[in-house]
């Protein structure tokens, strides 16, 4: 699938762990602005591929990969590429929310801060928290520490903590999986009010809520990338039998 | 169906057996535990009946075995806390580095080399390292500063913590690799390199478990013995120049338990006051430690 505005590119990725093979010769344009869900059964890759967009494998000893990943027009992977530049720009947000055990104020500013802001951080830290639907649960109490907040506070903070750095790119994994259908219910609110300012990649192992947040759908299964398209094609007419059996249920 | 467990009665018996093994085992600490602590209990009460307790404790001169005698247990002290010190100041900050390193820094296969060596640093005999700082640390010393006495505290010190310096290191590693590995993904994830990881998130994460691991070497540089008998020397001397000639607390225990001194004297006493007076401190030290490390657990989740 082509699309309009792509800020990533990804040309015949294929990703290994030592010998085995964990996603295959797979390409995929990521829009700009939009939301794009990655779906499919535990251990068909998703994850993998994402935390490769923002070269959160290098620290795994037997991660390898060929292919290329374009970010902006340059290869991520080139030895040129510094990843802690590359992740400033491509933030990422967990699969269980993972504050550091600082004040609240302080997960905020802890980003910036060791890359160089100059500007005032206590705009900062308002504008984060009120751009992750945040601010006024915790306005009265931003010195207090992040793990005295609720599960789905802790993620949007992780969330308000990821936007304070302004990043082109949001990787998400899973965000919602450890979450309450309250909080699940907020993240998945969040999301859609973000996609305004950034582009998001979010890895779900629901399918309802891929369909209730998403652009565009990318389906992967046994590493390899079956299906990619407008997410209300994906789940009203997939092209792809394998697909249709995996969202209606029928494996997976 | 119906099943019949014939075999209940036997396993029944046999598991009390196994209880009681186990239980015996821990009883024979507990009771090694409280005997010794009987003993220098006993002991030191007797001693302190003809030597008042703030002679002891305050005195500034420790002549037990010359007439006159004097009691001050001070010079003695001097001598184990210039050793405390000097190791620390060894052993502390470069047992962390290196932990850090493993921890963060190393790769596999470096880690893997440098654990083992570690662990043989840590499981060589106490009397060898005193050998070592007498036939090698000093004289070394003794090239750069000549006025330096052949017993002396520095080369002690230095190989006290040199002898810790595993236990630091593997202990504060221990710490550092217990930050859940999420907390060190959310800190690259914000662009974070591996030193401010380090210094803002991990280090501070890992501060209780790094902080008792530092009271747990000081303690057992109090009661290190073997080597600072060898090598710091045998005379009381209340000091902290570490060149000159000293005597620790353990080391003056060795003194008379090897001598001639006869059982039951006001002489053989002291070596239960001073022990006792040494349990007390690295009993306490070691609670302090077991206390930090409860009271101050970050809690993750």
């Amino acid at each position: 699938m082509v699309v309009n505005n792509p800020v990533l590119k990804i040309h015949n990725l294929n990703i290994r762990y030592g010998d085995s093979l964990a996603v295959k010769n797979c390409s995929v344009e990521i829009e700009k602005n939009k939301v794009t869900a990655i779906i499919g059964p535990s251990g068909c890759g998703k994850s993998t591929f994402l935390r490769t967009l923002n070269r959160m494998n290098d620290f795994i000893d037997s991660f390898s990969l060929d292919g290329q990943i374009l970010f902006d027009g340059v290869d991520i992977y080139d030895r040129q590429s510094d990843p802690v530049d590359i992740r400033r720009r491509i933030g990422m947000v967990f699969q269980k929310p993972n504050p550091f055990p600082k004040t609240i104020y302080k997960n905020i500013t802890w980003g910036p801060h060791i890359n160089g802001y100059k500007g005032n951080f206590d705009n900062l830290v308002e504008g984060s928290l009120k751009g992750a639907a945040l601010w006024d649960e915790v306005k009265d109490r931003l010195n207090e520490s992040a793990l005295s907040l609720s599960g789905g506070q802790q993620q949007r903070l992780c969330i308000a903590r990821c936007i304070a750095m302004q990043p082109e790119v949001i990787l998400m994994d899973e965000p919602a999986s450890a979450l309450d259908p309250k909080s699940t219910a907020h993240i998945e609110e969040l999301i859609t009010k973000l996609r305004k300012d950034y582009t998001i990649v979010i890895v779900t192992h629901n399918m309802q809520q891929a369909a209730r947040v998403s652009d565009y759908t990318l389906f992967l299964y046994e590493g390899e990338l079956i299906e990619y398209g407008i997410t209300k094609n994906i789940f009203t007419k997939p092209d792809n039998q394998q697909t249709e059996d995996y969202i209606t249920g029928r494996f997976g | 169906m119906f099943f019949r467990f014939s075999h209940s009665l036997s396993m029944k018996i046999k598991e009390r057996v196994i209880k009681s093994i186990l239980a015996l085992s821990a009883f024979i600490s507990i009771v090694t535990t409280l005997a010794i602590i009987g003993v220098l209990g006993r002991e030191s009460f007797t001693f302190f009946l003809t030597v008042p307790v703030t002679d002891f404790l305050f005195g500034t001169h420790w002549e037990p075995l010359l007439e006159p005698k004097s009691f001050g247990i001070l010079p003695l002290m001097a001598g184990t806390l210039l050793i405390v010190i000097g190791s620390g100041m060894i052993a502390l900050p470069v047992g962390l580095l290196t932990a850090i390193y493993l921890s963060e820094y190393a790769s596999n296969r470096t880690r893997e080399i440098i654990k083992p060596i570690l662990e043989i640093l840590a499981g060589i005999p106490t009397v060898v390292y005193g050998y070592f700082a007498l036939t090698f640390i000093t004289p070394v010393i003794r090239i750069v500063l000549p006025q330096t006495q052949i017993f002396n505290g520095l080369s002690a010190s230095i190989v006290v913590g040199i002898m810790i310096l595993p236990m630091v290191a593997s202990l504060c590693d221990d710490a550092i690799r217990s930050v859940p590995v999420t907390l060190r993904q959310g800190g690259y994830a914000l662009g974070a390199t591996p030193y401010e990881l380090t210094k803002s998130v991990t280090v501070p994460a890992a501060f209780s478990g790094i902080i008792a691991s530092f009271v747990l070497a000081i303690s057992r540089a109090f009661g290190e013995t073997m080597a600072v008998t060898l090598a710091a020397g045998a005379t009381p001397n209340l000091t902290l120049n570490p060149l000159e000639s000293i005597q620790t607390m353990t080391a003056y225990i060795v003194q008379v338990s090897l001598g001639d001194t006869p059982a039951g004297g006001i002489e053989y006493q002291t070596i239960f006051a001073v022990g006792g007076l040494l349990f007390i401190i690295t009993l306490i030290m070691n609670i302090a430690a077991n206390w930090i490390m409860n009271h101050y657990r970050e809690v993750y989740e």
